[in-house]
């Protein structure tokens, strides 16, 4: 029973992520829906790893792989966004500009 | 009561990541993910993950928040254009969520029996009390090593995007702490008890709840606050002591999987004689390295900030 | 038995001055006034649910956990108010 409310949360979640990356236009906001989908999918997985009785040892290792990733991930398009502000002076991308 | 406690804290969960990409502005949407990131590991402790939960709390909360709040920083000193918030719904990217949803609830219901695999047995021969800990090192080592080496691409990734007169300036922003002031005492009390609470976690991951990664997490943030306080000079790459601690990790790491192959079994297996030996040094170079490219990864790359930040 | 009961009462004060603080970060008008509700009102509540949950403890080395949990909470909460007063002064310094 507990497993299934951590698994539709994980799916909400990827939701959430999706419409955050798709819709926002603002560059730092995707990266931070990207992280919710990410962390959802993790979720998901970790829940239908609590579904036996046992502690299940392997969907664990392989979300804590996937946090570390997911952050590294992160953290260049990070620096990218910066990178990207400094020679153009825009954090949305030029063809989603509704300023000009 | 339990059932009770899970459903509220599920419902939290989701509305703090509605408040994530709702409006507000970009600090009080990296804020509400912070908190999000602090109930999701509450989430991992109810569902029996405890390394998971340390893990997320430490990386997917904090690191990741730090970093978002330094580019957030950044980008508010360059002045860069304002960003028009469309109002209203996106109707295309709401349908595209909501079948993203649909899907994934779905594929829930429609999983097959869970079958674990029962690994008690195993997990004797190993070395070490902890599975999550037994399965990252030892049994998907080869998962291990080439995380480590992603980590270490990454943060070349971040270098690649430094000038070429850049390349040696110290990293990270000029940091304003007052001398004698809160931040500089805060710096120089935190750094001791951080160390050992990091090496604890490390050590400890060996039987109970820890690990390489939640303890390099942890000396990384005990850096990073060094950094701010001034107590730590800024590094810069060119550092070879720096390189060093860098390559240490997946150093060791190759090293002994292919001393494993040199000795006539398999690459990167362990015999079961030397298991908890080995697996107690590569954590512990592991954790070294994870914990100077986890802060260099938050630090950036190296710019020139008289001119632009 | 008084252990439980001792730990409910404990947590429940300090639940209430978690609700105080969180009432006066959002009705309090300014920035130093709410810190002011967050760090007295908050710091409280938590060593009333560490006083709580130490009822709970099975040996000394968990209480001194807790302890070392709460000390260390008190530390942080304290650096960063003080920065965040500190920056909001010269935030308002700037603007006059």
């Amino acid at each position: 029973m507990m497993p299934t409310f951590f698994a539709l949360t994980g799916a909400v979640l990827m939701g959430v992520g999706t419409y955050g990356l798709l819709a926002l236009p603002h560059l730092l906001r995707r990266i931070i829906a990207f992280n919710l989908m990410g962390s959802g999918v993790f979720l998901f997985f970790g829940a239908a790893g609590a579904r036996g009785g046992a502690v299940d040892a392997i969907p664990q290792a392989l979300i804590i792989t996937g946090i570390v990733v997911a952050l590294s991930a992160s953290a260049l398009a990070v620096a990218l966004i910066v990178a990207l502000a400094r020679s153009t002076g825009t954090v949305t991308l030029a063809d989603e500009d509704t300023t000009s | 009561m339990t059932l009770a406690l899970d459903l509220a804290l599920c419902a939290l969960i989701v509305c703090v990541s509605l408040a994530t990409v709702a409006g507000g502005g970009i600090f009080r949407a990296i804020i509400f993910f912070i908190t999000y990131g602090l109930f999701l590991a509450i989430g991992w402790a109810r569902l029996g993950a405890f390394d998971v939960a340390l893990a997320e709390a430490a990386i997917g909360a904090g690191l990741t928040g730090v970093l978002l709040l330094a580019a957030h920083g950044r980008l508010r000193r360059m002045r860069t254009k304002a960003v028009v918030q469309r109002t209203g719904l996106n109707l295309p990217a709401a349908l595209a969520a909501t079948a993203m949803t649909g899907a994934l609830g779905w594929a829930w219901f429609a999983l097959p029996a869970p079958s674990v695999p029962d690994l008690s047995q195993s997990i004797a021969q190993t070395g070490v009390g902890n599975p999550v800990t037994a399965v990252l090192l030892n049994f998907r080592a080869w998962d291990t090593l080439l995380e480590s080496i992603v980590l270490l691409a990454a943060l070349l990734g971040v270098w690649m995007l430094a000038r070429e007169e850049d390349w040696n300036t110290p990293l990270g922003p000029r940091y304003h702490a007052l001398s004698g002031g809160v931040l500089v005492g805060f710096g120089r009390l935190l750094p001791p008890v951080g160390l050992i609470f990091g090496a604890y976690l490390v050590w400890a991951g060996a039987e109970s709840v820890g690990g390489a990664f939640q303890g390099g997490t942890v000396l990384a943030a005990v850096g990073l606050v060094a950094l701010m306080a001034n107590v730590l000079p800024a590094p810069s790459i060119s550092q070879a002591g720096l390189r060093i601690a860098l390559v240490l990790g997946p150093g060791v790491f190759l090293c002994t999987g292919l001393l494993a192959a040199a000795l006539g079994s398999d690459f990167l297996s362990i015999a079961p004689e030397v298991a908890k030996a080995m697996i107690l040094t590569i954590e512990i170079a592991l954790s070294i390295s994870i914990a100077v490219t986890l802060a260099l990864l938050v630090l950036g790359p190296p710019v020139d900030t008289q001119g632009a930040p | 038995m008084m252990a439980d009961i001792a730990t409910y009462v404990l947590t429940a004060l300090g639940l209430v001055f978690f609700v105080a603080g969180t009432v006066g970060l959002l009705r309090f008008p300014d920035t130093f006034s709410r810190l002011h509700a967050l760090t007295k009102a908050d710091n409280l509540g938590l060593g009333f649910i560490a006083l709580g949950l130490a009822f709970q403890a099975e040996s000394w080395a968990q209480l001194a956990m807790l302890a070392l949990i709460w000390a260390l909470a008190l530390l942080a909460a304290g650096t960063v108010a003080q920065l965040v007063a500190r920056a909001a002064l010269a935030g308002l310094q700037e603007d006059e």
